[in-house]
């Protein structure tokens, strides 16, 4: 099977090294910024988090959101999504390598994380973190590389694989509600402060996830002309991101009312500076709003049925979605959350150059994950000894 | 032939798993032996249940506003580093004003005498230490005399401590701090980048039976440090008689650093 990466047209490979630059170039990025410390970022004694563990973030919700192709397959046994299964699995390892990158590539003693398996601290949420991420990784290899050999030797699926695929339905759950009480548990800050964090993580992800799967395997049907689903099989995928993505935005619309209208300052401090400006700040604005004028304009063009339909507006809306939960979960929600600080001041953060460098090898390295994954899943589904 | 590629892999897998599991049990059923710290401690050190100190502000601002006496021996006993950037800044003791101290007390009415002065700010020391909750490696962790103690060695830079301090005492060296340094003192460990650090409350003093150092160095006397348990303490005494304040009490985190009104 592993042949089939080494096996491609010129394409394939001006890709693939157009791939291996940028993971080089953010990689050097990354070896400067171990020679000379986490300061080489934007990050600062008051915003302490950025953009990494904000894409973290926006990762594991990736990498939860293949739940919504499993779960129409394995619980309702939809097939039109027979095929999309694996394809959803193997974005979602793609999503977890990246999430797990995001995190090591932040910590400022990166050869001592095996701390944290040497000292377990079951106090701490980031300890869940460490074994639903890399259970979920696991999960994810196994059902989708056996289901991969299965598919190429043209038989079905071992039947050991099915209770460990059901184990991954409420294992996604718990990647992304871990993943928000890392942040809703903090007394410290008010914006993270909300039970809705967890189910508006959800939410987001939901929709973000298959938006994102659908750009990419239109992508796919372009270069490779495969498609493991037809035109009925997206729409229903369109249809998942439309109701999450409402449902997002609902959460989103509970928030301000819940700040707003009980008046409190301190709840009103990061919402205000993230959508307003707060006494003469407002780096975060138009990220923001761009973020939520993406969300409702993926939305309206879901909601027309015949708008959906077409194959140019489907992309853009699931663009828009994806941007959506890229600027918010992928940026502002983190930043925003240290702002103003504990002492009711305000210190911006603005990405590096070489900081900016690193977060796009680690897209490269998911990409070019989920480009030799999805090389082999084609080859197994197409030249198959399927009958 | 003995075993073939395959399985010497599996065997491997297994091993490492095993190894790593077995580690991580032990420390789970039968924690460390030694706890970090211990080594150092003198049979004259002092004892207590929880630390605490208790600021007269009246005292010290009376003494004048810009006195930075406390301030600077700290920095000078524990070479922490002097950055330029105040987005790397590292502070363990310093001063901000009321409004910006007592966010949940922004009283835009207090009266002229408190209004827009400077209050003496530290880590607090927290009873119920949300740092120490977060931290997922105990590098942070409360000691039985209540110090918040930090093991630099096993800190591995997750910042997770930063994000959940409510009064922002908490330093990442985001670059490294010794050619910060203003004025090297050998007998106190300088710190590497990529870890976290805070006030100590001099732990090394007191292991050694000695007060700490912003204590000893206020001219006037304005730190008063003692047992919060004990009701005899001078912090106790002082704390019947006066009326004091302390940090975002709302969030439960049991500060043990008290201003005297």
């Amino acid at each position: 099977m592993l042949e089939k990466i080494l096996q491609g047209d010129r394409r394939y490979w001006i890709w693939v090294s157009f791939l291996l630059v940028v993971i080089g170039i953010g990689f050097a990025c990354y070896v400067y910024q171990c020679y000379t410390g986490l300061g080489i970022t934007g990050m600062s004694r008051e915003t302490s988090w950025g953009l990494y563990i904000a894409q973290f973030t926006l990762m594991v919700g990736i990498a939860a959101s293949g739940l919504m192709v499993v779960i129409p397959k394995l619980l309702h046994h939809y097939k039109k999504f027979i095929d999309l299964v694996m394809f959803g699995e193997f974005m979602a390892i793609a999503a977890v390598v990246m999430a797990l990158l995001f995190v090591i590539i932040d910590v400022g003693q990166p050869m001592r994380l095996f701390n944290m398996v040497l000292h377990p601290t079951p106090h701490s949420m980031l300890f869940y973190d460490m074994i639903v991420l890399n259970g979920y990784l696991l999960i994810n290899i196994i059902v989708g590389y056996n289901t991969m050999i299965a598919d190429w030797k043209g038989v079905p699926p071992p039947r050991w694989i099915i209770p460990v695929a059901y184990l991954g339905v409420p294992w996604a759950v718990a990647i992304h509600t871990v993943t928000a009480f890392l942040y809703c548990g903090l007394p410290a800050r008010h914006l993270w402060h909300s039970a809705l964090m967890a189910p508006k993580f959800l939410a987001g992800a939901f929709c973000s996830g298959p938006a994102l799967l659908m750009l990419i395997l239109f992508m796919v049907e372009k270069v490779t002309g495969y498609a493991p689903t037809d035109d009925e099989g997206y729409q229903t995928l369109a249809k998942i991101v439309l109701y999450a993505a409402i449902i997002d935005l609902f959460f989103i619309f509970c928030e301000f009312f819940t700040a707003f209208y009980s008046n409190i300052p301190d709840e009103k401090a990061p919402l205000i500076y993230m959508f307003f400006g707060l006494h003469g700040y407002h780096r975060l604005m138009p990220l923001m709003r761009t973020s939520l004028f993406c969300g409702v304009l993926g939305i309206i063009l879901l909601l027309v049925p015949s708008w959906r339909r077409n194959r140019v507006l489907l992309s853009i809306a699931c663009f828009a979605i994806f941007m959506w939960m890229w600027l918010e979960k992928g940026f502002g929600l983190v930043i925003g959350g240290f702002i103003p600080d504990p002492f009711g001041r305000i210190t911006q953060y603005t990405p590096t150059l070489p900081e900016c460098a690193i977060v796009l090898g680690v897209w490269a390295i998911g990409a070019l994950i989920i480009t030799f994954l999805y090389k082999m899943g084609i080859a197994a589904k197409r030249d198959g000894q399927r009958m | 032939m003995g075993v073939s590629r395959r399985e010497f892999l599996k065997l491997a897998g297994l091993t490492a798993a095993l190894g790593l599991g077995t580690g991580t049990a032990f420390e789970l059923l039968a924690p460390g032996q030694v706890e970090a710290g211990e080594y150092l401690r003198s049979e004259n050190a002092l004892k207590a249940k929880q630390w605490a100190l208790v600021f007269d502000v009246k005292k010290c601002l009376e003494h004048g506003e810009d006195c930075r006496i406390c301030i600077d021996a700290c920095i000078n006993e524990h070479n922490i580093p002097q950055f330029d950037n105040p987005l790397h800044e590292i502070k363990w003791i310093w001063k901000d004003l009321y409004r910006h101290a007592f966010t949940d007390m922004d009283n835009e009415y207090v009266n002229d005498f408190y209004k827009d002065k400077p209050f003496v700010l530290l880590c607090n020391h927290c009873g119920e230490p949300p740092c120490v909750r977060v931290c997922p490696t105990q590098a942070t962790f409360k000691r039985p005399d209540g110090i918040v103690m930090q093991d630099l060695h096993r800190c591995i830079g997750c910042r997770f401590c930063m994000a959940a301090c409510p009064y922002g005492s908490r330093n990442f060296n985001w670059l490294d701090p010794r050619p910060h340094i203003v004025h090297y003192n050998p007998k106190y460990p300088t710190r590497r980048r990529g870890v976290v650090e805070k006030c100590i409350f001099c732990n090394e003093k007191i292991d050694l039976g000695l007060r700490p150092v912003c204590v000893d160095a206020c001219p006037v006397g304005a730190i008063i440090f003692g047992d919060l348990y004990d009701p005899n303490s001078p912090v106790r005494q002082v704390l019947r008689k006066r009326f004091s304040i302390r940090r975002k009490l709302e969030l439960g985190t049991k500060p043990s650093m008290f201003y005297l009104i």
